[in-house]
Formats: C-alpha cells, sequence, structure tokens
C-alpha cells in the first residue's frame, strides 16, 4: 500500500506551516478556517510552493527534502491535482483534457488510454463535448478522470463539492465516496463540509493558522472537539441514521 | 409650515429648466465638433475626386515599388515583434519583480515618443556613430538607408502594442490551467504552447493587427534612420509625403487605400474583441 508523508514546519511564502500527516489507503481530509492554509498544504505537497523547512515524500521517497537538497519538479511528481473549479482546458475537448496527461508518445495510445479513464468514471459518453457544455457534476468527473488517466501515485482534490449545486452534491458524494475507495490511492481532499466527511470516511487534519490543531475520525473530533471551529464544523452533522 | 413643504421655490425651477436646455445642447454641439473634425477629413479624401483619376493616380511609377517595399517590410517586422515578443509577454507576466515592471514600462515607451525621436535615438544606436555602429561595420553592414532599416524603425514603434495585448492576455490567463498543466507531467515549453498560447489567441491576434497596423503608418523614424529611397525604405507613407510635392492625386489615392486597410483592420479587431 501506498503512503504519502507531510511533514513541514517552517514558512512558505507568505505563511509559517507546521503540518504533519501520513495519507494511506484511507482518504485523508484537511479542514479548517477560511486562510488557514489548506490549499497551501496541497500546494507544497505538488510543489507549487516550497517550504524553508520540511519533508514530502511518497513510499518513502522523497519528493522534496530541505536538508537533502531535494526537490522534485511538480511536473515529474505524478501527483493527480483536481482544483476546485475543475480548470478544464476550454480550448480541448473532453477527450483532449484527458488525454493531456497521459504520458505516451502515440497520439492513438494516448486516447485510448484517455477513453479508458472516461470509461471507469461513467463519462465515456462525453468525449466529444466540451468542457462549456458539461453539467458540474460532470466537469468533476472529467476532471478526476484527467488527473487519474495518467496514473499518478497520489491524489489531491481541493473542495471537489463546492462548485457543485446543493441538489447534485449528494449524489456526487456518493459516487465519490465508492471511486476512492476502489482506487485506495493516497489522496488529500479539502473540504468545508462535515456531509464530505461523513460520506468519505477518511482520517480527518484540522488546521488553523496553518498548523495542525486536532486530528482523528469523525466521532473521535464530534466526542471531544478541541477548538471552536471543529466545535462548529462538527455540530453540521446529520442525524445518525437508524 | 405646510405651505413651505408644498411651494417650490422658483429659482429652482427657473435653472431647471435651463439645464434642461443647456445640458442637451452643450452634449449636442460639443461630441458634434468632435466627430466633424474627424470626420472632415475623411470625408475630403474620399469626396474630392472621382473613381477613374484615384485609379490614374495609382498609375504613378513610384506606387508599385512602395505597395511591394511596405508589405514586405511590414510582414517582417510583424514577424519579429511576434517571434521575439511573445516570450518576452510571457516573461513579464510571470515575473513579479522590480526589475521586470521597470522593463514593462519602458517596452511601451515608443507608443508616446514623438517619431522624430525614435528616428534620432535608432541613429544613435545602429548609425554609423550610433552605439552599435562601429560593431556592425567590422561586419560591412550598415543599418541606416537600408531596408532593414525600415523594418527596425517599424518594429520599434509598433512593438509595444502587441507585447502589452500579450501581457494582458497572459495576465488573464487562469492560474489553475497551468497549474493543472503542470501536475499532469507538462514542461514549460508545453505549457506555453499547449495552453498559454491557445487560450490567449484571439487577444494575440487583435495585438498582432493593432501592430501592423501602426507599422504600416510608420513615417517618421522611417525618413530619419532609412531615409526616402524608391525601391529601398520608401513605404506607403513616404510615398504619399513625396506624392503631394508632384501629384496630389497620387497622394491621395494612396492615401484612400491606407484607410480602407485601416479601417478594415479596425472592424476586424472589433469583431475579434466581441468574439
Amino acid at each position: 500500500m501506498s503512503m504519502l508523508d507531510v511533514d513541514v514546519r517552517g514558512t512558505a511564502g507568505a505563511l509559517s506551516i507546521d503540518v504533519a500527516f501520513r495519507a494511506g489507503a484511507a482518504p485523508l481530509l484537511l479542514v479548517g478556517p477560511n486562510g488557514a492554509g489548506k490549499t497551501s498544504v496541497l500546494m507544497l505537497i505538488l510543489g507549487a510552493l516550497a517550504p524553508d523547512r520540511g519533508r514530502v515524500s511518497l513510499d518513502g521517497a522523497a519528493l522534496y527534502d530541505r536538508d537533502a537538497r531535494i526537490d522534485v519538479p511538480l511536473e515529474r511528481r505524478r501527483i493527480g491535482f483536481v482544483p476546485q473549479r475543475y480548470a478544464l482546458f476550454p480550448h480541448l475537448d473532453v477527450l483532449g483534457n484527458v488525454a493531456y496527461g497521459v504520458p505516451a508518445p502515440a497520439r492513438a495510445e494516448r486516447d485510448r488510454r484517455a477513453r479508458e479513464a472516461l470509461a471507469e468514471l461513467d463519462v465515456a459518453a462525453l468525449a466529444a463535448r466540451r468542457p462549456a457544455q458539461l453539467s458540474g457534476g460532470e466537469m468533476q468527473r472529467v476532471a478526476l478522470a484527467r488527473a487519474l488517466a495518467g496514473r499518478p501515485r497520489a491524489l489531491l482534490m481541493d473542495e471537489p463539492l463546492a462548485a457543485l449545486d446543493v441538489s447534485v452534491r449528494r449524489d456526487v458524494r456518493r459516487f465519490l465516496a465508492d471511486r476512492l475507495r476502489a482506487l485506495a490511492m493516497p489522496t488529500v481532499l479539502v473540504t468545508h463540509d462535515v456531509a464530505d466527511a461523513e460520506a468519505l470516511d477518511g482520517d480527518l487534519v484540522v488546521i488553523e493558522g496553518g498548523a495542525v490543531v486536532q486530528r482523528g475520525r469523525l466521532a473521535d473530533l464530534a466526542a471531544r472537539p478541541q477548538t471552536d471551529f471543529v466545535r462548529q464544523f462538527v455540530a453540521g452533522r446529520s442525524r445518525p441514521s437508524p | 409650515m405646510p405651505e413651505q413643504v408644498t411651494d417650490t421655490p422658483p429659482p429652482r425651477a427657473w435653472r431647471d429648466r435651463l439645464v434642461a436646455i443647456a445640458w442637451p445642447a452643450a452634449l449636442g454641439s460639443l461630441s458634434g465638433a468632435l466627430l466633424l473634425l474627424v470626420l472632415l477629413p475623411i470625408a475630403g479624401l474620399l469626396f474630392t475626386s472621382s473613381p477613374g483619376r484615384l485609379l490614374r493616380g495609382l498609375a504613378d511609377p513610384l506606387v508599385a515599388p512602395a505597395i511591394r517595399l511596405t508589405i514586405v517590410t511590414t510582414i517582417a517586422s510583424l514577424g519579429l515583434i511576434v517571434v521575439c515578443g511573445t516570450p518576452l509577454a510571457w516573461v513579464i507576466a510571470r515575473r513579479r519583480n522590480r526589475l521586470w515592471r521597470v522593463l514593462e514600462t519602458v517596452i511601451q515607451l515608443p507608443v508616446v515618443l514623438p517619431p522624430a525621436v525614435a528616428g534620432v535615438a535608432l541613429l544613435l544606436a545602429f548609425g554609423r556613430r550610433g552605439l552599435l555602429g562601429p560593431g556592425l561595420a567590422v561586419f560591412g553592414v550598415g543599418l541606416p538607408f537600408s531596408t532593414a532599416a525600415v523594418v527596425l524603425a517599424q518594429s520599434f514603434v509598433a512593438a509595444p502594442f502587441y507585447v502589452q495585448a500579450a501581457v494582458a492576455a497572459f495576465r488573464r490567463l487562469d492560474a489553475d490551467l497551468v497549474l493543472v498543466a503542470r501536475t499532469l507531467g507538462a514542461s514549460w515549453p508545453r505549457v506555453f504552447f499547449t495552453v498559454a498560447v491557445p487560450l490567449s489567441w484571439p487577444a494575440l491576434a487583435g495585438g498582432a493587427a493593432l501592430s501592423w497596423a501602426r507599422a504600416l503608418g510608420e513615417f517618421g523614424a522611417t525618413l530619419m534612420f532609412a531615409g526616402n529611397l524608391t525601391g529601398r525604405t520608401q513605404t506607403l507613407p513616404l510615398t504619399i509625403y513625396t506624392a503631394l510635392e508632384s501629384d496630389l492625386q497620387t497622394a491621395q489615392s494612396l492615401s484612400i487605400v491606407l484607410v480602407a486597410v485601416a479601417f478594415a483592420l479596425l472592424v476586424a479587431i472589433r469583431a475579434g474583441a466581441r468574439r
């Protein structure tokens, strides 16, 4: 089983970060108030931000290690990323979007693997569409297919459900939970919504002011909330179903 | 007290009536004056001749070489501007330190510089006694009064229009698209050619059209730096200037050609901007 280890204590840009966690088979959920540094942590893992102290590694091999002067360029880290608004390339059709990240020299091979990735997410029929013609839920599946088509070693998602209408969120959330369980790849998600934490059933890491203030399963957080933010976050839980 | 509420004071009503008359009158006469200032000369160009005389004007022996030279030099200038200006704009758009901000301002300077100043500046840089003159002379290259000088003068004055449009387009590019492309394994050159340029294409084309129009009209810097030699440095604007001394008809015919080209470009740019 793959493991993504993050241990960063230092400043990255203007933000001071003190975050350590390990993501494995179960999704890891980063929660915290706005401006707490959740997205910055994703950027550190991707390699878009370099902290002045810290280490990020995948299966023990360093992607970033300040002391050992290792900094694998982000285009070679092979970490799939789904940003909040999905960032589909508007000038390419769905197939072109998904094929973009397939590392194969031949066009036919890239397209074949892109179609495979689309089929795995039940959106093969959208291949010829343009991103502007997709619904929010479809965009999310295409963005996920694009992130996965190159067979990444880990997956990061920044508020994958925030851009969706409330009416479709529940279905997309269930779909995403099933997929992530099937993938069993180190996955880090940023979320604002306690319903995501309930459905995705992962470990939570609460970040406030750039530092981890609490971690554990949702039930642990609910039983002993350490901060006001955690108290408010768990208060949004749905009633336990009978 | 109630009569104070219902009674409108008379001076107020008088002023309202004056404003109701004077404001539209002022708007109409002032904007009409400026519109006339622009439209009358165009009308003068178009309506003071006949189609037959206009065609005869174009038969002047100066015209054919000037058209050929203008097409060749403006295409060369535009090529130079696009090939070098696109990477420059990319760098300016992505660097946020002070040096690049200063360079961004400097590259815009030719827009506000008087063309005569541009001509002197080009002579002092590439002329026989300019900064690079002696160095160029070693290789047997004399730039002033050559077709290459025309291209340099046009590029100097026209480049800012393209670079400015390209910088603005690259800055508008969604940063997430660039980030995602890189997480998908794309190198910087691949991001540039497959994401940045295709998405900025309409703005780049608009900037190129503006730049070309500016190069097409270049007169002052060309006259001073490249001279006025038929077939070598005499572009259409210089031909108009030369013809004016002998045959007003030729000057007018060529002017109408340039107006038509400029108007077509303007319409195309505006149509492109709306898309």
